[in-house]
């Protein structure tokens, strides 16, 4: 194999400049929001005491598990030695970043005292899941950095191997960690089981993958790079994978809930009468979110690329709709404080919460994706990133004999 | 009001190591956060007053409640309406985000139509999940049981809520007036049922166990759990009491009974 140059890409049209001041609004917007909300108090939002975790958080959590999900290509890379993704990597590692970032800034932004960051960097309780997840999220972006570094420092790629191992741990611990926030709630009907780590790594295998299939077309189209579908085929053929084992542990998760008698109740709340979160299951996550872009990326004949950016755009959508339905159709639904009994107070208990994401929240939530958008762009700017060609003969060596064979 | 980190004293009934360790770290974080960043709205008053006059905070001690709901009626509230007024809780007539320590449960059998009203708060849980999953350590147990929120260290970010079983806990949704000296609250916190820890300190009972006897129907009875004399002791003993989702192993420190 050839050995891959990588450039900056030049950024200095006006696309260029275009898209990052629309990113900035967004990310201005975002800090508007988080302003209001704080100000004014949360009951601006559609949060309330029933649900309190919102849009913001679905944004959050979103990002983050694409975060560890990104980093995949990388690991394919280096830690499978698979060569067709080698020069994939370190855009995935920029990537997952990136990402990370956008998603915590969301997360600390809706914090009811964010100021207070200080306080949570100085005093932990080491039972809670949440800091852990605290440390997981810091020691993954110095790890992804440093591996990052590893590989663009020439006297230091002999380590890269080890580093990226070491990434590719570290990203299923944390990935692990974050559905753990879930799976430790005992008292929710919906989270209690253990179901929720494989799952949210699958969700994080598929979240991640489609987003990079994105930016690494929207990068290659705009530096005007080519990209050879090869590399398309084979990427949006694995995000046809991941897309079929999101559905299998979501399967999974519910089956076992449904012989759990004491879930019994939530699940049929999801599956079956739970009105908007029912509808984006089946719509938005299985039919949209798996079914769809699977077809696209086995099956449908046409434009590689466009399939793949199709059936990635999907897979995202979906992704929003699972963690919507996952964190606001969980707390929607009652605690059952008398299992078996009617209860009713003037704490809505027993009732179904209504939930209405605000437009702070979804600016907030926006916000995020904009400023991963924004150090991605401003990454590929100042260092080397993206490979200066993926074309199908630069990285399979094989490629035009096997070519002029066939 | 608005005071610095550094000054302010810990919401009532730290034990002392505990103490010292937090105030040495909310001094650090103080002089990190100086200059210029206040942390607003908490104490009026010198809030660890009750507990410099009382002895320390004893794990001799369990409080706990008993409510006996053949006593409860449902359609009485004297209850919640003494906490409202004991912790200066107001409405903003926003019922889905106002904060409720103690509220009414009317419980239906759907099988036999029966019917009965409780009321329900923050259980005081011996093993408190909103303890575990807090991230700041926040939320703490004292060592007589009583379950509390530090309004210094709570980040807001509601992790409690989504943890505690019982719905026990509000979160603080907009700006707060006329808050009680003994009774801290800050927006962008989360808090609940303190079990009127300002009065039990001073050797008082909870202001809604105090309603319930002088105009409710007396359903509540206050007391030490490890006391083996003490009156709660000796029911809890004698006769069958439940604890909420008693399944989930948290170990309420409220008890009902007649349920
Ligand atoms: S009832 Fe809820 S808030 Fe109170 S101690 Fe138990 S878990 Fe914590
Ligand atoms: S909201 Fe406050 S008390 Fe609750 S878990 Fe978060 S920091 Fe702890």
């Amino acid at each position: 194999m050839k050995r891959i140059i990588y450039s900056e890409i030049k950024g200095r049209s006006p696309q260029f400049y275009a898209l990052a001041a629309i990113l900035l609004v967004f990310v201005l917007t975002a800090l508007a929001s988080a302003f209001y909300m704080e100000h004014s108090g949360h009951y601006v939002t559609g949060m309330n005491n029933q649900v309190v975790w919102g849009m913001p958080h679905v944004f959050a959590i979103f990002l983050i598990v694409a975060a560890s999900g990104a980093l995949n290509v990388a690991s394919i890379g280096t830690v499978f030695g698979k060569t067709i993704y080698k020069p994939l990597g370190r855009l995935s590692g920029l990537l997952a970043i990136a990402l990370l970032l956008g998603g915590l800034v969301v997360l600390v932004l809706d914090l009811g005292r964010p100021d207070r960051l200080i306080v949570a960097m100085t005093n932990y309780n080491l039972k809670s899941i949440f800091t852990w997840n605290i440390f997981l999220y810091v020691g993954f972006m110095v790890i992804v950095a440093a591996y990052l570094w590893l590989q663009m420092e020439r006297r230091m790629n002999r380590f890269a191997k080890s580093a990226g191992m070491l990434a590719f741990l570290w990203r299923l611990i944390l990935t692990t960690g974050t559905g753990s926030i879930f799976g430790f709630l005992v008292a929710r009907e919906a989270y209690d089981s253990a179901i929720m780590a494989p799952l949210f790594i699958a969700m994080s295998f598929s979240f991640g993958l489609a987003v990079y299939i994105l930016v690494l077309l929207a990068a290659c189209r705009g530096s005007e790079r080519d990209i050879g579908d090869k590399v398309v085929n084979k990427l949006g053929r694995l995000l046809g994978i991941f897309a079929a084992l999101v559905l299998y542990f979501t399967a999974i998760q519910h089956l076992t809930n449904l012989y759990a008698a004491e879930h019994i109740g939530v699940e049929k709340f999801i599956l079956l009468d739970g009105g908007i979160y029912t509808l984006l299951f089946w719509v938005g996550q299985v039919i949209v979110g798996g079914i769809i872009p699977m077809v696209l990326v086995f099956r449908a004949s046409g434009d590689v690329s466009r399939n793949a950016i199709l059936a990635s755009t999907l897979v995202i959508i979906g992704g929003f709709a699972q963690v919507y339905v996952i964190v606001i159709g969980g707390q929607a639904y009652p605690l059952e404080l008398f299992p078996g009994m009617e209860v009713s107070s003037s704490f809505n208990d027993g009732v179904i919460a209504s939930y209405a994401p605000s437009l702070p929240e979804i600016g907030l939530g926006l916000g995020g994706v904009a400023l991963t958008g924004l150090i991605t762009l401003f990454g590929m700017k100042l260092l080397r990133f993206l490979p200066a060609s993926l074309a199908n003969a630069t990285i399979d060596p094989h490629h035009s004999v096997t070519a002029k064979s066939s | 009001m608005s005071i610095k980190t550094e000054k302010s004293t810990p919401t009532p009934g730290f034990d002392p190591v505990r103490r010292k360790f937090l105030s040495a770290v909310a001094a650090a974080a103080g002089v990190a956060l100086a200059p210029g960043v206040m942390l607003y709205g908490i104490t009026k008053s010198n809030s660890a007053a009750a507990r410099v006059s009382g002895s320390a905070v004893s794990s001799n001690v369990r409080w706990g409640m008993l409510i006996d709901l053949n006593r409860c009626d449902s359609g009485c509230d004297d209850c919640v309406t003494a906490c409202s007024k004991e912790n200066g809780l107001q409405g903003h007539g926003r019922p889905a985000t106002d904060a409720q320590w103690i509220r009414k449960v009317d419980v239906t059998n759907p099988q036999t139509g029966a019917s009965q009203s409780l009321p329900m708060m923050c259980q005081h849980c011996a093993d408190p999940p909103c303890v575990d999953v807090c991230p700041t350590g926040a939320s703490f147990k004292r060592a007589d049981g009583i379950v509390l929120v530090n309004k210094h260290t709570c980040i807001g970010c509601r992790y409690c809520m989504m943890a505690c079983p019982y719905k026990a806990r509000s979160f603080i949704h907009e700006s707060l007036e006329d808050q009680k000296p003994h009774a801290p609250r800050g927006k962008g916190t989360v808090e609940s049922c303190t079990l009127c820890v300002h009065r039990v300190d001073a050797g008082g009972q909870p202001a809604c166990v105090e309603a319930c006897s002088d105009t409710g129907g007396g359903a509540m009875l206050f007391g030490d759990l490890k006391d083996p004399d003490s009156e709660i002791s000796q029911r809890v003993a004698k006769y069958a009491t439940q604890q909420i989702r008693a399944d989930l192993g948290l170990d309420p420190g409220v008890r009902y009974r007649n349920l």
